[in-house]
């Protein structure tokens, strides 16, 4: 095995009821590395991140064959909690969902849930880790302050903070910038090339130059089947299929 | 200029059912207050009755609907939140689950004298509680029950989805986003249902008419194996027997507008705590 791969998916099929949503699909993620899935609505990147902290098991009436691994672990075998894979896989959703708690409560709540009572530890580790998600200098002052009171820049940053608090080692983010205007747009891609240097990250998004941008990889998803996967500046370069050419050329999608 | 002309009849006859609604209440608080107020005082709300019911005051009477409403409460609340906390987040999608929805829907709509007669056959004779608080307070429960679960359910499947899931992601179980974060921001909904139950509850007469209520009895009641007396039924009491019409009508208005602002403060604290709750959601 190789140690640079922090995560791999084996001949993964995936099914909402009897509709396939992924086709036989073998990937690498390396680690501290950003991987960009791109492709057309309804491809299935997000089911198939998804699946890499077990958020799809939420839905009823879905099936999934082949194998994922996390650090050489097959993360479906039958004596592996889904809560432990989610704490060390965490999540970034497509429009901000703090809850509807304090801002210190946001961060807390993950530390919290995961057993850790000390409140010095807690403090320090609320401060820290919204230093880590560039949210701290806009928020030291009010963090009793309602979260839902942030911009959505803000929140989603927020939402980052949340994942970073539980020591997570992955990120997945699912179009973490859908909802967002450019300037937070710009601030959340910064937060992910700085991330990386500590953290695994995987990022669907539906903006070209973003993936472009902030990869170091990139996968094409075409009607839940991964056409294409290498190095970012190879497929946004000379990709070897023509259909991933005509899509990041904007030929259709 | 047409649309101007149909918009502006259209505002002219909502705000007359508006003024027409405020109109009635307007009444019922303006007769209720002036024929009860003559008979409030002090010695009325802390005294007990006295002469066959037509002086003195109401005070175990009072408290005998607070431990009648506070009785139902402390066995609906739990056990309608867990009814409605396993509907909505662990039942199976199913027919059965549906059938026992539709049937909770169902029961808010039988009437209160067949849960009355319920209590009597169930809690009063089969239970052997007797006609006491305890019958009186399971029976008004049951009452409330299908308010609570029904307003619980709607403020639980309210809670966004996207805050569960960000909830389960950072490693919580179901349990624990359930207990922290769902029923946190589904409360202010909860609360509502309560209130609404709350009202209904200390108004009923016919559920406590065969469990819990008594025409007459000497002091506060000493046990939830006691009967009592309670507002609701000591108005229909004090109207339709006895000796003294005049003197009892007087009495009745005044225990209407006891039983209206009892009602009116519990439903006044519980809109405190939800707006609390609100302002802090933001």
């Amino acid at each position: 095995m190789d140690s640079s791969i922090k995560m791999w998916a084996e001949k993964v099929n995936f099914f909402y009821g009897s509709t396939q949503a992924l086709k036989s699909v073998s990937i690498n993620i390396f680690k501290n590395q950003v991987t960009a899935l791109i492709g057309p609505s309804g491809c299935g990147k997000s089911t198939f991140i998804r699946l890499f902290n077990r958020m799809n098991e939420l839905v009823v009436n879905t099936r999934l064959t082949g194998r994922i691994y996390i650090d050489g672990e097959n993360i479906n075998s039958s004596c592996i909690d889904a809560v432990d894979i989610r704490r060390r896989v965490g999540m970034v959703f497509q429009k901000p969902n703090p809850f509807p708690k304090s801002i210190f409560d946001n961060i807390a709540y993950g530390l919290r849930v995961n057993g850790i009572k000390n409140k010095d530890f807690i403090e320090e580790r609320v401060a820290q880790t919204l230093k880590k998600a560039a949210l701290w200098d806009e928020v030291k002052c009010g963090l009793k302050e309602s979260a839902l009171g942030l911009s959505g820049g803000q929140q989603q940053r927020l939402c980052i903070a949340r994942c970073l608090a539980v020591e997570t080692e992955v990120i997945l983010f699912d179009e973490p910038c859908a909802s967002l205007d450019p300037i937070s747009t710009g601030k959340i891609e910064e937060l992910i090339l700085e991330l990386k240097k500590d953290y695994t990250i995987v990022i669907v998004t539906h903006n070209m130059q973003q993936a472009a941008r902030v990869s170091d990889f990139t996968g094409f998803f075409l009607l839940g089947e991964l056409i294409e996967f290498g190095k970012t500046n190879e497929i946004f370069t000379a990709p070897k299929d023509k259909r991933t050419e005509a899509y990041i050329t904007g030929r259709f999608g | 200029m047409k649309k101007d002309i149909a918009q502006n009849i259209g505002f002219f006859l909502l705000f007359t059912c508006i003024i027409t609604t405020l109109f009635f209440l307007g009444i019922i608080i303006y007769f209720i207050f002036t024929l009860g107020i003559q008979v409030i005082s002090w010695n009325f709300l802390t005294q007990s009755p006295r002469n066959a019911m037509t002086e003195g005051g109401v005070a175990p009477v009072i408290v005998g609907t607070l431990y009648l409403t506070l009785g139902a409460m402390v066995f609906a609340v739990p056990l309608g939140l867990a009814c409605a906390i396993y509907l909505c987040e662990y039942s199976p999608k199913s027919i059965v689950v549906n059938i026992i929805r539709i049937s909770i829907n169902n029961l808010a709509g039988v009437p209160s004298v067949v849960f009355g007669l319920f209590g009597l056959a169930v809690f009063v004779n089969f239970l052997n509680f007797g006609v006491s608080i305890l019958s009186g307070s399971l029976t008004l429960g049951i009452l409330a029950l299908p308010l609570i679960i029904s307003a619980s359910q709607e403020a639980l499947v309210a809670v966004p989805h996207s805050i569960r899931e960000a909830s389960l992601s950072l490693g919580a179980s179901k349990w624990e986003t359930i207990k922290r974060i769902v029923l946190p921001t589904a409360l202010p909904g909860i609360l509502t249902g309560v209130i609404l139950s709350i009202g209904r509850v200390a108004g009923e007469t016919a559920p406590i008419l065969f469990t819990a209520a008594a025409f007459y009895k000497r002091g506060y009641p000493k046990s939830i194996f006691s009967e009592v007396m309670a507002l609701p039924y000591h108005i229909y009491a004090l109207m339709t027997e006895g000796t003294h019409p005049d003197k009892q009508k007087a009495i009745a208005y005044g225990c209407s507008l006891i039983l209206l602002f009892l009602v009116l403060f519990i439903s006044g604290i519980a809109i405190y705590l939800r707006q609390r709750q609100r302002s802090y959601h933001g």
